[in-house]
């Protein structure tokens, strides 16, 4: 601490002005004073020595924590990471599965819905002309006969569709265990997250909190916008797009 | 009006969004239709295949849809496709960036099988009224 001096001579440390004062008193026989001066230099030395002693005890502690999470970070690097990552695998897997169940069961049905309803629109319109008592005897048979097919298809096919409608149910199951897969990753991520906070700590670099930063360059995909996260420069759904798009003149 | 005949192919790598792709365009009376996985198995199709139409995401593995479209336009026997782009990219910097590079349309995902509709008629309008 460099205190502005009344005097012109320059500073003179602690232990410098204890020494020359030991000169002095011992030059003059001041036993007394010689001791007391002896006993200030020891203590004076011991005190840095406790300095560096607390310096050095920091230091250790503090590489000791560094280690700690080193390890924990070794763990997560070499474990955890790659567990995650297989999760992950089979998060996509599953609600692959599930959507291709889910549309095969429709695609399936899409088709018989399709012709039944041709069917009914046909029977209905001969139905008609036979209550208004315009179809011969002959017609009115393969009517008849053809009305019976018709209800057999339709309860067996609706029958068909109940197992299908059943199946698109429970290829929703992925949802639980999906959802209870994420969590996991996400729990696993914060804990990277706080590990690498403390790491860089620890390396004592000031960094300013979440700097506004533009990583990414515009043609560089964002992919899907997640509700609450989206910023002035996405838009909010087609109705933007259009508008942005006729803005362009399309 | 619009020709139900006509050649779409279905760009994107997921294919539970192309069978989706596939089923609306069926509901909408399109039936010949083909799929590619991303832009770069995309293009030799598009450029041996006869196609009317390219329905294409963004986001890919090796050739992504901006390129495509890119591609597309470059080439002297396509340049005239008409393409829209069906994705989750939703910055506004690239929606202009895919109209610059010659995009006829853009569907923000997530969307339904109305807006499918409006697009198409709307893209296959347009190129009717400047023909």
């Amino acid at each position: 601490m460099a205190k502005r001096s009344p005097r012109p001579k320059p500073q003179v440390s602690p232990l410098l002005a204890a020494a020359r004062e030991l000169v002095a008193k011992a030059e003059a026989g001041d036993e007394e004073g010689t001791a007391q001066v002896l006993e200030q230099l020891t203590r004076m030395r011991g005190d840095t020595l406790f300095e560096e002693l607390g310096k050095l005890t920091r230091q250790l502690h503090e590489s000791l924590n560094s280690f700690r999470t080193d390890a924990r970070l070794i763990d997560i690097a070499a474990r955890k990471i790659p567990d995650a990552k297989d999760r992950l695998g089979y998060v996509i897997s599953m609600t692959e599965q599930a959507a291709h169940r889910t549309l095969t069961a429709v695609e399936g049905r899409i088709p018989v819905i399709g012709d039944l309803q041709t069917r009914a629109a046909d029977l209905r319109e001969r139905w008609g002309r036979l209550r208004r008592r315009r179809m011969g005897a002959e017609e009115f048979r393969a009517l008849s006969g053809e009305l019976d097919g018709f209800l057999e298809c339709v309860e067996q096919e609706m029958s068909r569709t109940h197992s299908e409608l059943t199946e698109v149910l429970m290829a929703q199951e992925f949802q639980d265990l999906t959802g209870q897969i994420l969590r996991r990753v996400i729990d696993l991520v914060h804990e990277v997250e706080a590990h690498l906070v403390d790491l860089v700590r620890l390396s004592g670099e000031q960094r300013e909190e979440s700097a506004d930063e533009q990583p990414t360059g515009n043609s560089e995909p964002g992919g899907p916008v997640i509700p609450g996260h989206s910023g002035a420069d996405v838009v909010s759904g087609q109705d933007d797009v259009d508008e942005l798009l006729s803005g362009l003149g399309f | 009006m619009l020709n139900k005949e006509m050649k779409i192919l279905i760009v994107d790598d997921f294919s539970t969004m192309r069978r989706i792709i596939k089923n609306l365009l069926r509901d909408l009376g399109f039936n010949n239709t083909a799929e590619a996985d991303d832009g770069k198995t995309a293009l030799p199709q598009l450029q041996s295949g006869r196609f009317d139409f390219l329905i294409t995401d963004w986001n890919m593995p090796a050739m992504n849809g901006l390129d495509l479209l890119k591609a597309v336009r470059a080439d002297p026997k396509l340049a005239g496709l008409p393409v829209l782009m069906v994705t989750a990219e939703a910055k506004r910097d690239q929606i202009v960036e895919a109209a610059n590079a010659g995009i006829n349309g853009y569907i923000v995902k997530p969307f339904n099988a109305v807006t499918l509709k409006e697009k198409i008629e709307k893209i296959f309008e347009r190129i009717e009224a400047n023909a």
